[in-house]
């Protein structure tokens, strides 16, 4: 995204597409549809996105609040992992599957239930975070021994080849971004999907399934980077048209594009990877432990669990936390975070205008002593000091699907611990 | 009204300038939910940032079209930002100038060269 702190008139953010170099970029399969509609495109992580569709941001972002949104994520990297000789033991082979994958990550990926999907990170030596990433165990006892990824369009390279060369000869790792990646968010998304893909109101949040289509198979997950009940879904490219145009169809639908992704992910207090969280962050000061294994700290398997260890003993040195800014302009990415006696103590990660809280909001890092909920601090923005406020993360309350029971098993699934 | 190739408008009356952003550029930007403005008495010179808009989604400058001294801020802008999208072009005005020189406003381009130019974008 652009998020330079000054653009002139002329800068690219603004700019119409025409001015960008297409051959460059890669589209998705929803290039045409997103032309149809009018859509204002932006380079990003390589592929030429939607950033806004006419309607703009702002309304975007409220109709996913109040409805359904309809957003192309084909740029992200879904892929799968998969034994190259399992043994037909279900169990078994799912226990060897994650075996190749755990090296690389925080989480329990040996403890997932079949059909279940967890967030977690994959870290560097130094316990920094290289990427985060959705990892699921298929729910078919015919599909053990095999992992569903999908991470990051800007990492996903890097991630690709890092876990192609953990699977070693034990496990291949198939790319399936050549696909459309499409989710629907927002209060309404079960019912808008559910007439068209028959079975996936019956999944849980952070479940996932296949389900038929059209004489294809597509993977659906209850996930998203909302804060909202919706879905996620893998479609073969040749299927993409015609499972965008027959969501659009309906009323409750409209396109969402990559900036009120952005604000809407931010109003939900999730980072966005590159800017909240990155190689430099661990997982403890990024606010993401409820991602990391208890066995696998026990064991202290993965790559820098001496530091996050000692993080988690010690305290880390700076924490990512919410900030409300009182007054002024929106905090953007690189504002500095002072005390309100003027001394610098951190910085702004992302922030930007919420449109549900109609003020603007930010996540930054400070030292744990200032991260308390309530805390004055200020922001600086353009030389000028601004009051604000350490606030709860998410800024707006999470309203992922919740099964009536069993209430512990959907704390375990939930992203954020105690939400 | 004249118009620059940084999508500022210019009204004269007499000696004193109107100031705002076009419609293109409003539409540019988006929704607008902040914008920052000079202080009145301020001396701005042709090309100085003299105000910043924010979008929900970034910050863009507006560069002064013409020098001359800062009379009037629009302070309808403080509590509805969003007349820069309502109404760029009317009451969405953001400063009023003072002109040192009338002949800088003559300079600028007139409503069909603006849209020329607009063309070739």
């Amino acid at each position: 995204m652009n998020g330079g702190p000054s653009a002139r008139f002329e800068h690219p953010s603004v700019e119409p597409v025409k001015t960008v170099t297409s051959e460059a970029l890669k589209s998705t399969p929803l290039a045409a549809a997103h032309a149809a509609l009018g859509a204002r495109l932006t380079p990003f992580a390589g592929y030429a996105m939607p950033v806004q569709y006419p309607a703009g941001i702002l309304k975007e972002h409220l109709w996913t609040r109040a409805h359904a949104g309809l957003f192309d994520v084909s740029h992200m990297g879904p892929a799968f992992l998969e034994l190259t000789a399992p043994t037909g033991d279900g169990e078994a082979d799912h226990r060897a599957v994650a075996a190749a994958v755990e090296p690389l990550v925080c989480g329990d990926v040996r403890g997932l239930k079949p059909g279940q999907f967890r967030y977690t990170l994959l870290l560097n030596a130094a316990g920094g975070v290289l990427d985060d990433l959705m990892i699921g165990r298929p729910a078919g006892p015919d599909q053990q021994g095999r992992l569903y990824l999908v991470v990051n369009a800007g990492t996903k390279e890097a991630d690709f080849a890092a876990i192609a060369t953990a699977g070693g000869g034990a496990a291949r790792l198939s790319r399936a971004d050549d696909g459309a990646l499409i989710a629907v968010q927002g209060p309404e998304a079960v019912a808008v999907v559910e007439p068209l893909i028959p079975g996936v109101a019956g999944l849980g949040f952070m479940t996932f399934a296949e389900f038929p289509f059209e004489g294809h198979v597509l993977t659906v997950s209850r996930s998203g980077y909302t804060g909202e009940d919706g879905y996620e879904i893998l479609a073969p490219a040749a299927l993409a048209e015609g499972l965008w145009a027959r969501l659009m169809a309906d009323d409750r639908v409209a396109a969402v594009g990559l900036g009120a992704r952005d604000s809407l992910r931010l109003e939900a207090g999730l980072p966005l990877y590159g800017h909240d969280a990155d190689e430099t962050t661990s997982p403890v000061e990024a606010a993401l432990t409820f991602a990391l294994s208890r066995r696998r700290l026990k064991a202290r398997d993965f790559p820098g669990a001496a530091r996050i260890a000692a993080e988690l003993a010690d305290g880390p040195a700076r924490v990512r936390v919410g900030l409300k800014v009182l007054q002024g302009a929106p905090a953007r990415e690189g504002a500095a975070i002072t005390d309100p006696e003027g001394t610098a103590i951190g910085v702004v990660t992302s922030g930007g205008f919420s449109p549900s809280l109609g003020g603007p909001i930010a996540m930054g890092y400070v030292p744990p002593a200032s991260a308390a909920p309530g805390t004055a601090l200020c922001v600086v923005v353009r030389g000028r000091s601004q009051a604000a406020v350490v606030a709860e993360l998410p800024f707006t309350r999470h309203r992922y699907f919740r099964k009536p029971k069993p209430a512990q098993e959907v704390a375990d699934h939930a992203f954020h611990q105690g939400s | 009204m004249r118009f620059t190739k940084d999508h500022e408008w210019v009204d004269l009356v007499g000696d004193i300038a109107t100031i705002g952003i076009t419609a293109y550029a409003a539409e540019q930007l988006g929704d607008v939910v902040f914008v920052e403005l000079p202080e009145a008495g301020r001396a701005l010179k042709a090309g100085d940032a003299m105000a910043v808009v924010e979008s929900v989604k970034a910050a863009s400058d507006v560069y002064a079209p013409i020098s001359g001294e800062v009379t009037a801020v629009n302070g309808e802008l403080g509590d509805n930002p969003q007349t820069v999208n309502d109404q760029p072009e009317q009451s969405g005005w953001f400063v009023q100038v003072k002109v040192a020189d009338a002949h800088d406003v003559d300079a600028l381009m007139d409503r069909a060269a603006y849209e020329s130019f607009l063309a070739t974008l």
